[in-house]
């Protein structure tokens, strides 16, 4: 619900207050039927080819941390996106914004990062933009990338398609990529070998599907973690879930920064992990697919799929009691004591 | 994690919520209130209610430092904020809260002043330093545990000779808070509100240590067990509040042994006393005028009190209407029975403080609790 009269930063912040914007302003002027399905990717039916097209803006401060920079992840980013659609990315475009002053030799670091990540990948980026903002107008680069994808046939991955008595599976560890951010934040620097997890996941996205076609979802939490992934999944297919606590990998220095902040892992960004929602029959093939590839060794799968018309997520902790896994509203701030 | 995950483990609170059930006596119930919003969450974060047999019950306190602030002194900073050459330094948690109008700092920041959200004073006399041309105010909220950082900018500043920077002091004090509570007709006998305990303070304990809550706990027979933050800690001082009802003793313990000591943290409480007096009387939501409840920079110091720096305007403050975070922080009504919980108001779109901050009791309820139709702790 919108009843304010400027953007502040929880319209960003991958909470509810930026849903609702999406919800309320964007799809208004600019819905269609594949708008309105809410995935990461939008999939064309084109002559000849099932695509997939998605687009994503990259602003991160600081330009460069832990495990990559903001080049890498521009590139990872979208490529993600394309990924749980189930698709194979195959072109990019991007566009850059670039601030009066800033260094050339970063821009030249940043962009190199994107190359290296795209050839890695296998994507060609095939078009690009530039514009440069006066001093002050900016913060130093802003990267938007766009990326077309093809989809094999017979995968139908959506963030609508859950059903009751599905398995819910992870790959791997949560947190790492927002606490290795943070660690870098001016004003909040501490020492951590924690690295973020930026990663390409298409790769292992084809070992899973070869292994079970029939995966009803996929989906990356990034910005808003692992709950607001899970609520966005819960409130496409109109179902609830039960997750297990003790069943969700974490590191152990990736928890102690946490509590150190006061702030809570299951919302704190990762940019090399996938959630992946599949019938439960086929959860332990997809299971042995996931960490059988490099990027899904620490998989698990944390939780089921329940029948919940208030598509509450539930979480049965491991200190043995039961609480409701939300979203956030805006930004994740560290507490005050 | 180490020193962590020792206090949360589940067997133990089995054990624990065993003894509790075994030595809380069917004919009675136990009424405690914990204190503190670290509390509150600990007990929904962990589902530790769901370990409780059905007669004993939290009672939420008003420790929640974000939800004590009476919505004209928010007005006074979001003015602060708004004045010409003002850098507003305040602290995450206090953005989203709503003031007057339902204005907030967050979207006072949208519409153009000049607010930065900081982690430690420290933050804010580096961006005094930073930006001489400027004023920068600090605006310090919080009980004990947050004020001796304050009192450690002021003399910094003092030292630096930082003349641009000052301190918009609303530091509260938990022992007469306590006391003006169990002063309330609410809580007299036959009153809408019961309490039988305190699970007393963490980290405010650890500053003030826990001789000042005896003379409270000796003269209105209340016992009072110092508790720390973990769910374990927690259970522990259950049972430890459960024996001294029983026993009918009215004493304070120190669960929390590991960090907290009879007399506290001297130095600490050395620096407060160099730089900052106390209030005759301050408004806290909820609880109204608490006599000798609060803090202000002293006169030695006065040209760091923001208050004093700047002409601040009379305001017809305002909460919102039917909003009843005033009942929940006196622990007279649970969030579930406010009309506004859970329709009109949720953390996205929230209407009084208790909603927003993450030791609010109502953020609490809606984040951790929200699919029980009739929470045990309810029914009372």
């Amino acid at each position: 619900m919108i009843d304010q009269v400027a953007v502040d930063m929880t319209h960003g912040g991958g909470g509810r207050a930026m849903a609702d914007l999406i919800s309320d302003l964007f799809i208004r002027h600019l819905g269609n039927p594949i708008l309105a399905r809410g995935d990461d990717g939008a999939v064309v039916d084109t002559p000849g080819a099932r695509l997939v097209l998605s687009t994503d803006g990259h602003v991160v401060a600081p330009l460069f941390f832990p495990g990559g920079d903001i080049g890498v992840l521009s590139v990872h980013g979208t490529i993600n996106d394309l990924a749980m659609m189930g698709a194979r990315p195959v072109y990019m475009t991007a566009g850059f914004v670039l601030e009066e002053g800033f260094p050339l030799a970063d821009l030249d670091r940043i962009v190199g990062s994107m190359g290296k990540a795209a050839r890695a990948a296998g994507v060609q980026v095939v078009s690009g933009d530039t514009k440069v903002v006066e001093k002050g107008k900016g913060d130093g680069v802003f990267i938007t990338t766009t990326g077309l994808g093809a989809v094999p046939d017979g995968v139908a991955i959506s963030a609508a398609h859950a059903r009751p008595g599905h398995a819910i599976l992870l790959s791997g560890t949560i947190g790492d990529h927002g606490v290795a951010i943070l660690s870098k934040r001016e004003n909040l620097g501490f020492e951590t070998d924690i690295l973020s997890d930026t990663a390409a996941l298409h790769g292992l996205v084809a070992a899973m599907v070869a292994a079970v076609p029939d995966i009803a979802v996929l989906r990356d939490p990034t910005r808003g973690g692992l709950a607001a992934a899970l609520n966005e999944i819960a409130a496409a297919s109109r179902v609830g879930m039960v997750l297990d606590e003790a069943a969700i990998p974490i590191r152990p220095d990736v928890a102690a920064a946490c509590e150190l902040l006061g702030l809570d892992p299951l919302n704190t960004a990762n940019e090399g992990k996938l959630i992946a929602i599949c019938p439960a029959e086929r959860s332990g093939r997809l299971l042995e697919a996931m960490r059988s590839h490099p990027l899904g060794r620490a998989a698990a799968i944390i939780g089921t799929v329940t029948e919940d018309p208030a598509t509450i997520v539930q979480m049965e902790t491991s200190f043995g009691g039961a609480r409701v896994v939300d979203w956030m509203s805006g930004e994740q701030l560290p507490r005050i004591c | 994690m180490r020193y962590i995950s020792e206090f949360r483990d589940a067997a133990l609170a089995h054990r624990l919520a065993k003894a509790i059930a075994a030595e809380a006596r069917a004919d009675r119930e136990y009424h405690f209130m914990e204190f503190c919003g670290g509390h509150t969450h600990a007990i929904f974060r962990y589902g530790v209610q769901d370990l409780m047999p059905q007669n004993v019950q939290f009672v939420h306190g008003p420790g929640c430092p974000v939800c004590v602030l009476p919505v004209r002194r928010l007005d006074d900073a979001i003015e602060l904020a708004e004045c010409q050459d003002v850098i507003l330094c305040t602290y995450g948690d206090m953005m989203r809260v709503p003031g007057t109008g339902r204005q907030s700092l967050i979207r006072a920041k949208a519409e153009g002043a000049d607010i930065r959200m900081v982690y430690s004073t420290l933050d804010a006399l580096k961006i005094a330093r930073e930006n001489p041309d400027r004023e920068i105010v600090f605006f310090a909220i919080g009980f004990e545990t947050t004020t001796p950082p304050t009192a450690v900018a002021i003399k910094q500043a003092e030292a630096e000779d930082l003349g641009n920077f000052s301190v918009f002091c609303n530091h509260v004090l938990t022992p007469p808070a306590i006391a003006h509570i169990l002063d309330s007709p609410d809580f007299e006998s036959g009153g809408p509100a019961r309490v039988d305990g305190f699970l007393g303070p963490s980290h405010v304990s650890t500053v003030i240590g826990s001789k000042p809550y005896e003379s409270t706990s000796c003269a209105y027979r209340k016992p009072v067990v110092i508790a720390g933050f973990e769910p374990l800690d927690v259970m522990q001082s259950v049972l430890m509040l459960v024996r001294q009802v029983n026993e009918d003793r009215a004493e304070v313990e120190n669960e929390y042994t590991r960090v907290v000591r009879r007399d506290g943290n001297r130095k600490a409480q050395a620096l407060m006393a160099e730089v900052l007096d106390v209030r005759e009387s301050f408004e806290w939501r909820g609880l109204g005028d608490v006599p000798k409840s609060a803090l202000r920079i002293n006169d030695r110091h006065r040209a760091f009190d923001a208050e004093n720096r700047f002409a601040l305007t009379e305001k017809q403050s305002r909460e919102v209407k039917s909003c009843e975070c005033p009942a929940v922080l006196r622990g007279v009504k649970k969030p579930t029975e406010c009309k506004l919980f859970g329709t009109v108001c949720t953390p996205d779109n929230p209407m009084g403080a208790c909603m927003v901050s993450s030791e609010g009791a109502c953020a609490a309820y809606w984040s951790y609790r929200r699919n029980r139709q009739a929470p045990a702790s309810d029914a009372r």
